[in-house]
């Protein structure tokens, strides 16, 4: 005996029963048309449809995978399957607006003038002429776009710096003293105060400082930067916590007084999270629609001066062509507008997010491999 | 440009915890000094009372005095940014400030401090630092690219290059050598060896070949259990420490029949 062959087999040992590769999409395609007989009897709807097809198709591979592959396996699909679910489920509402506001929103978008013009002077009558197909829709976003614009940056030259220096001195400065501990706890009690006591606060404050019925966009940049401020504190902390101790203390080492240390040292080492936690914190800020309500009124004409005259901005712009059409028996023109604004709007926000990324990927520290 | 340190009764405390006790060494000029000790015994501490480094730990403090040619680091009015001016140390990971370029690190300590330098000056003072630290031919074609991108060896000799960049008088080294390989170990090690022309070089090290290599002389310090403060046990030149120490604790800690 010197060969010790092994006999050759069919299935290896150390392998159990396998589902196939196209079993999930066997089950797919059964359970949609399972779920579609099912639906047929009780009235079709695609809603319906797609839950019921769900459970049939979860409920079918587990039961699937339990029969062949044993008990782990199919827990490993249930929890596959439950993990899938919850992100389809999590993504069905994103999707559904940025295609409805897509949708709705190009029409107006690419109206000639759309982003150039006021609404100055675009009364019920062009509107009406619109809707009966004699003229075309009129009117635009350009003071709205430009109140947005002015108020949001106001509003972050505001809060920035309150917000930067707030997170430096919990972050080097507090130690965990009794006052950083206040600063902290109302930080986090702001983070939560509705968007239109901001707004209430702002105007209330401007009423006893400057007069009553003071509205300008300075009053929404300062109710702004009341929700924004916290935001600015909080990522800004978050950021100058992650910088390495043995930074701030190679700095010390060297002789370098504290104040120039965080100056030049910790500051820059964080710069990159700091600028995008601001970025994200402007594009929270831009589609607040009720503490501009209360403070800058809304405009239809253009008004260049943030501190003198009421203001329109993007979210009363859709709010109040929706609600107060400018043609009352002819909404149509305006909830285009409206819808046009949206789209604006999300394509702002969006632009401010990947601005941040950017920002983040620029400003991070070079590694120099 | 060096001064001695002459440390007298220093109790070390973190809060009301009494960390390292009573403490008296002279520490000379020009010279290697190597403090070893188990784990936890308090040398490390005692390295950044010297430089006045430890009261940036909250609650930390000190009680003595620590004299440097004769003037007392701890006595009032003091400003500890000129002590640490005076009293340069490395750290036990390479830092370097991963915004900065090689050559900016090495200048950081002047350039932190808005002082005015001419560029020939600075060009000057960043090939002396890095020469000094046997780094300026691994480095000088890339002083501008980060100094986060060289290995852990050059990292240290970097850190180095900009802590005798401010010319100190002391250079206090916290175990350099504990996150190196042996050939950067030995790069550092040879690089003290030429330090202490110049200056005075206190360093903690885990690795008793180590002081043995590059010390002059060598402290020993321990502690009688957890909770319990360090001591100075014994303070000698390097071969007694090592050959034939006065004391037992000694003994048995530099033989590896510790405990």
């Amino acid at each position: 005996m010197t060969s010790t062959l092994t006999p050759v087999r069919k299935r290896s040992a150390l392998t159990k029963g396998q589902l196939p590769k196209y079993a999930p999409y066997v089950v797919l395609g059964v359970a949609l048309v399972l779920g579609a007989a099912i639906l047929a009897l009780i009235g079709f709807n695609a809603f319906g449809w797609g839950v019921v097809s769900a459970v049939l198709f979860a409920a079918g591979l587990v039961g699937w995978s339990g029969a062949v592959e044993g008990a782990r396996k199919a827990k490993d699909k249930l929890a596959t399957c439950l993990v899938v679910g919850a992100f389809l489920v999590a993504l069905l509402p994103l999707i559904s607006v940025i295609w409805t506001v897509m949708v709705n929103g190009i029409p107006g978008l690419l109206n000639p003038g759309f982003l150039g013009t006021s609404m100055n002077g675009v009364t019920g009558v062009f509107d009406n002429r619109a809707a009966e197909g004699t003229g075309p829709v009129v009117g635009g976003i350009y003071h709205a776009l430009l109140g947005t614009v002015q108020i949001t940056l106001l509003a972050t030259v505001i809060s920035v710096p309150v917000g930067l220096l707030t997170a430096i001195y919990l972050v080097e400065y507090g130690n965990d003293r009794p006052l950083a501990r206040a600063i902290t706890f109302f930080v986090d009690v702001m983070t939560g105060i509705p968007s239109i006591v901001a707004g209430l606060f702002a105007a209330a404050f401007f009423f006893a400082v400057v007069g009553p019925g003071t509205k300008t966009g300075a009053v929404a940049a300062v109710a702004l930067s009341v929700l924004m401020i916290p935001v600015v504190v909080r990522s800004s902390e978050e950021m100058l916590k992650i910088v390495p101790n043995e930074l701030r203390e190679a700095s010390y080492a060297l002789g370098v007084r504290k104040w120039r240390t965080i100056l030049k040292v910790v500051i820059p080492t964080a710069i990159s999270g700091i600028a995008s936690g601001v970025t994200l914190a402007i594009a929270r800020v831009i589609g607040e629609t009720a503490p501009i309500l209360v403070t800058a009124g809304f405009a239809t004409s253009i008004n260049n001066n943030v501190f003198g005259g009421w203001m329109a901005s993007l979210p009363t712009f859709i709010y109040t062509q929706i609600l107060n059409p400018t043609s009352p028996s002819n909404p149509d023109p305006s909830s285009q507008r409206a819808w046009g604004a949206a789209l604006v709007l999300i394509i702002l926000v969006m632009l401010l997010n990947l601005g941040a990324r950017l920002i983040a990927r620029v400003f991070a520290p070079k590694t120099g491999r | 440009m060096s001064k001695r340190i002459d440390v007298k009764d220093l109790n070390v405390y973190y809060g009301n915890f009494l960390a390292v006790e009573d403490v008296s060494i002279n520490i000379e000029a020009k010279s290697v000094t190597a403090f070893i000790g188990p784990s936890g015994c308090g040398k490390s501490t005692f390295l950044r009372t010297l430089n006045r480094m430890h009261e940036v730990l909250p609650g930390a403090r000190v009680e003595g005095e620590v004299l440097l040619d004769g003037d007392n680091l701890y006595g009032p009015g003091v400003d500890p940014v000129t002590v640490r001016s005076q009293i340069g140390m490395v750290f036990q990971r390479p830092n370097p400030f991963p915004t900065m370029s090689i050559r900016d690190n090495v200048l950081a300590g002047v350039k932190l401090n808005n002082q005015k330098i001419s560029k020939g000056e600075a060009d000057a003072l960043v090939e002396r630092s890095l020469r000094g630290a046997n780094l300026w031919n691994e480095v000088k074609d890339r002083l501008e690219k980060p100094g986060s991108g060289l290995s852990g060896g050059q990292q240290q000799r970097l850190c180095i290059a900009r802590a005798i960049a401010v010319e100190p008088q002391v250079i206090l080294m916290d175990e350099p050598c504990s996150a190196l390989d042996p050939i950067s170990t030995l790069a550092v090690e040879d690089l003290i060896n030429e330090l202490k022309d110049q200056y005075t070089v206190v360093i903690v090290t885990h690795n008793m070949q180590q002081a043995a290599r590059v010390s002059d002389k060598t402290a020993f310090f321990n502690i009688a259990g957890t909770g319990k403060p360090g001591k100075l046990i014994e303070f000698a030149e390097t071969s007694t420490i090592f050959n034939n120490p006065s004391q037992k604790a000694t003994e048995d800690y530099v033989s590896g029949r510790f405990g």
